[in-house]
């Protein structure tokens, strides 16, 4: 079920406008508060409803979690890096969730450009980038060169 | 001229009747296109069925004492100055723009009814007060026209593209442009004051007869909205939202203005 906006609420910052990875979520051209364009092509991911500042968004969950008449609202928490949920069914059960978001500050999480240029024998290693270290480990196990069979690289 | 009533010198041309006959009628049309505002968009009805709902989800209830507290918080807070915009710069600029057309409203009919003429000379603040106050719209109508208008900073459309949202805006920067300009030009003798004055009173007269087709209303929907928010926390209901996580605030926030189109 599509995002949709409660228009009371939003006060058309663009937030959501934003971070809507499908770019549905635009700037109403009658009232300047934000709307869901295409509801079709929501796939609910959420992004909008977590980055409203004002809450004013809105979306059905699931039917498999949580059928009809029910509410799921969400409410992130930048500064405790927390997100909580509240589910709320029809017949008036209601389940609260908080996870989460991160552990370190914001900022704190160097970008790839950040990092020094990888050598070649770094590219040609089975490891992933910053494998171990960023494992906190030693080295991980790795199969030998001569422990493969030949003909099947 | 910052001391000079433009009302009064205009009397010289223009009966003081018939300026206080279109301010009345420029009252009448924002009570009446409010009303038929609420009526046709079914605002109140809205608002009322969302507050009876909240009230139902409540759970604990809001004593008269705590509803009067909430919406002397809701009028300070929200109302005087703007704290619902959580970009800063929208804030400015709704305040310079609220403040700045309360002060050229008062003033426009204190000059208008209480100094129609020359022959009754009005105190200086008065007109002073209402060339600040034009000024003050400026200063926030066109800061938001051409830099915060979320449709230009968020999507990235070009600051001439006209929509229907801008019509509050638009007339309402007309109007108090073309009355400064019209104050001017009429304090220098210039035989240009009649021109000015006609497109004065034409952008006045959009400005208050579009509110069914504007978004003039809103002045009055917004602290209705924000004190049914209010409400809400304090009644335990809080929209159907979480509780705030039982954890420190220890990360700040690194939330960026939205304009990465």
């Amino acid at each position: 079920m599509p995002t949709f906006v409660y228009m009371a609420s939003c006060d058309g910052c663009g937030h959501c406008v934003d971070i809507c990875p499908s770019d549905i979520m635009h700037i109403d051209t009658t009232y300047r508060r934000a709307v869901n364009i295409e509801p079709n092509m929501c796939w609910e991911c959420y992004s909008c409803v977590k980055a409203c500042p004002q809450n004013a968004i809105d979306v059905r969950g699931y039917a498999d979690f949580a059928p009809l008449g029910h509410s799921v609202r969400v409410l992130r928490e930048e500064a405790k890096g927390t997100i909580s949920w509240r589910l709320k069914f029809r017949d008036g059960r209601e389940k609260n969730f908080v996870s989460p978001i991160r552990t370190t500050p914001w900022g704190s999480i160097k970008s790839a450009s950040d990092y020094d240029v990888p050598s070649r024998d770094a590219l040609m290693s089975q490891e992933l980038a910053h494998e171990p270290q960023a494992l906190n480990i030693e080295r991980l196990p790795a199969l030998k060169r001569s422990q493969l069979v030949q003909g099947l690289l | 001229m910052l001391s000079s009533n433009p009302f009064a010198e205009l009397s010289g041309s223009i009966a003081p009747i018939v300026i206080q006959t279109y301010v009345v009628i420029m009252i009448l049309l924002v009570v009446g296109g409010t009303l038929f505002d609420v009526v046709h968009k079914k605002s109140a009805t809205y608002f009322f069925n969302n507050w009876r709902a909240a009230k139902k989800r409540g759970t604990k209830p809001v004593s008269a004492g705590a509803t009067a507290s909430l919406a002397i918080q809701t009028a300070v807070v929200e109302g005087l100055t703007s704290g619902e915009f959580c970009n800063p710069r929208r804030r400015i600029a709704h305040l310079l723009t609220m403040y700045g057309f309360v002060a050229y409203v008062i003033t426009t009919v204190i000059m208008v009814f209480w100094y129609p003429t020359t022959a009754t000379p009005t105190p200086a603040i008065v007109p002073l007060l209402w060339y600040i106050g034009a000024v003050l719209v400026c200063l926030g109508g066109y800061w938001f026209w051409f830099f915060i208008r979320v449709d230009v900073v968020a999507e990235g459309h070009s600051r001439f593209r006209l929509i229907r949202a801008d019509l509050f805006i638009l007339s309402l920067l007309a109007s108090t442009t073309l009355g400064l300009i019209w104050a001017y030009v009429q304090s220098t003798g210039s035989g240009w004051s009649s021109v000015f004055l006609g497109l004065y009173l034409l952008a006045t007269t959009i400005l208050f007869g579009s509110i069914p087709w504007s978004k003039f209303a809103h002045m009055f929907y917004k602290p209705a909205a924000a004190f049914q928010k209010r409400i809400a926390q304090a009644d335990g209901s809080r929209s159907n939202l979480p509780a705030p996580a039982d954890q420190p605030e220890i990360f700040g926030t690194a939330r960026e203005q939205p304009r990465h189109y």
